[in-house]
């Protein structure tokens, strides 16, 4: 079907102002998901009061967000102070633009589901992340407070050691579909379902798991959440920052945790695939793009379950520790396994 | 479209480049190399080569100047001194820089038909096209070339371990 310029960008822009519009929504309920869940592991309630099961609590908190006074204390490095909010938003909700969301649905010629479908998404997801570092590092040094500047090294240090794991980790995936689009990645695991899925069928359950540990580290998220931790470093690198400055870090985290499990799903769990291979996996495009997208969601919500479980449960690394983990033990076994997975496809897989 | 894109991120690297030399504070300095290191990415990206944008972007912008800003703000660095400089750079370094210019300038336009002519958004270099050649038809440079990265590496770690 051929399409009208204008049409294009008009359909594209209302796509991207609901995918940012749908993502923010989402930050705002995954905090409540967590209050209410982690909650329930300290055996008290969460929040309640406000809204049915306080359902209406992230409303009311951005509200008081926006509404607070945003204080800039006087010691500051003004531009790189109001500049590094900045950075970890954008970076944060820039690399949900690569996730395809559901089966491949097209209106007018534009994929409905997809922000934008690129040949090497995976790798801009990534390069995406690592800019995102500079939203820490310089809140923590422009902020001129000894507690952000040691949380911004610990987070710059953490995150730069992490990121080589996590990306050893997603060779063996990109192994095995041959390609680097995520689209193509989510194929190669359609065919039977769950028994496909990389997860499974593709062996890569190391590279999983090295995946979410080193995807933990690198959202700075409970158990390696040192750059934040409260005990040692007040709040670390956000401790000057107030008001909407400090949600668009709060934010910025929480978008992170989203694009991480999208991730997360679309690489090792089929992605938007049932599980059941072609049973519920819808036959019309409109019956295909609500259970494409529903299987999305359900996956996606299962990791981010699982985030608040974690943090619920483990307690914190040490620093060396945390270094020890991921340079001793995360990145040679994610080399062991690309090494294994190239073996495997080269002697037991058919030369394709 | 290409256009577009090539002027806007070029004009930003030089933009970036000449801001790297004019600021005082080396976190702005490193600042600026990350933008000029970014909007090479793109620029790389029209020329087709996608897997060498992307590896810019996370190694360099991503991994190596955050290096460098971690270093600059772990020693806590000061605004640089300027001074006038030794007369040297002003009586050989500027007439010197000036003729070299001018040298490049004048083989590259002279050999213009040899060197042959790629087009803004010509072709794009898939990955798996890229990898072929790289393990491949080049795969002992490419060993030998990760060997020597290792021998610096092991060098670093040697000169940097602490006696006992």
């Amino acid at each position: 079907m051929e399409t009208s310029f204008l049409a294009f960008v008009l359909i594209n822009i209302v796509k991207i102002i609901l995918v940012v519009v749908i993502l923010l929504m989402s930050v705002a309920y995954t905090v409540l998901l967590e209050r209410k869940l982690v909650g329930r592991i300290q055996n008290r309630w969460g929040p309640s009061r406000v809204g049915p099961f306080g359902l209406l609590q992230p409303l009311v908190d951005g509200a008081k967000l926006f509404l607070k006074e945003d204080l800039i204390p006087l010691a500051v490095y003004r531009p790189l102070y109001v500049l590094a909010p900045m950075i970890a938003l954008t970076c944060a909700l820039l690399s949900i633009s690569m996730v395809p969301f559901g089966a491949d649905v097209r209106w007018h010629g534009v994929q409905l589901l997809q922000v934008s479908d690129v040949s090497i998404g995976l790798l801009i997801i990534l390069g995406i992340t690592s800019i995102g570092v500079y939203g820490i590092a310089l809140s923590g040094w422009s902020s001129n407070n000894k507690y952000s500047l040691l949380g911004a090294l610990r987070a710059s240090a953490q995150v730069i050691s992490y990121e080589l794991a996590l990306g050893l980790s997603l060779v063996g995936v990109v192994m095995r579909a041959g390609s680097l689009r995520l689209r193509d990645i989510v194929n190669v695991q359609s065919t039977h379902g769950l028994l496909s899925w990389n997860f499974f069928g593709g062996f890569q359950f190391v590279a999983f798991f090295i995946y979410l540990m080193a995807a933990y580290a690198e959202t700075n998220r409970s158990p390696f959440d040192l750059p934040e931790a409260e005990s040692e470093l007040t709040a670390g690198y956000h401790t000057e920052y107030s008001s909407m400055k400090f949600a668009m870090f709060f934010m910025a985290e929480y978008a992170n945790m989203i694009t991480v499990s999208c991730v997360a799903t679309l690489l090792f769990f089929g992605g938007w695939t049932s599980p059941f291979g072609s049973f519920l996996s819808g036959s019309g495009p409109v019956s295909t793009a609500l259970l494409s997208v529903f299987w999305f969601v359900a996956k996606v919500f299962f990791f981010l379950f699982l985030y608040i479980w974690v943090r619920g449960t483990l307690p914190r690394f040490r620093y060396d520790q945390l270094m020890g983990f991921g340079w001793k033990f995360l990145v040679p076994v994610a080399v062991a396994n690309i090494v294994v997975t190239a073996f495997w496809m080269g002697l037991w897989l058919p030369v394709h | 479209m290409h256009l577009a894109l090539f002027i806007i991120f070029g004009g930003l690297c030089v933009a970036g480049a000449l801001n790297l030399l004019f600021q005082r504070h080396p976190i702005n300095c490193a600042l600026s190399l990350i933008v000029v290191m970014s909007s090479l990415s793109v620029l790389y990206l029209l020329l087709g080569a996608e897997f060498l944008a992307a590896a810019q972007v996370i190694v360099y912008s991503g991994a190596i100047m955050v290096l460098f800003t971690f270093v600059i703000m772990l020693l806590n660095a000061g605004k640089e001194d300027r001074t006038h400089g030794s007369k040297l750079a002003y009586i050989a370094g500027f007439p010197g820089a000036a003729i070299l210019l001018g040298l490049l300038a004048y083989i590259f336009l002279s050999r213009q038909a040899e060197f042959g002519q790629a087009r803004l958004g010509e072709y794009m270099v898939n990955t798996g096209a890229l990898s072929q050649v790289l393990f491949k038809n080049l795969l002992l440079p490419f060993e030998v070339t990760s060997v020597l990265i290792l021998i610096a590496i092991l060098g670093a770690v040697a000169l940097a371990r602490k006696e006992h």
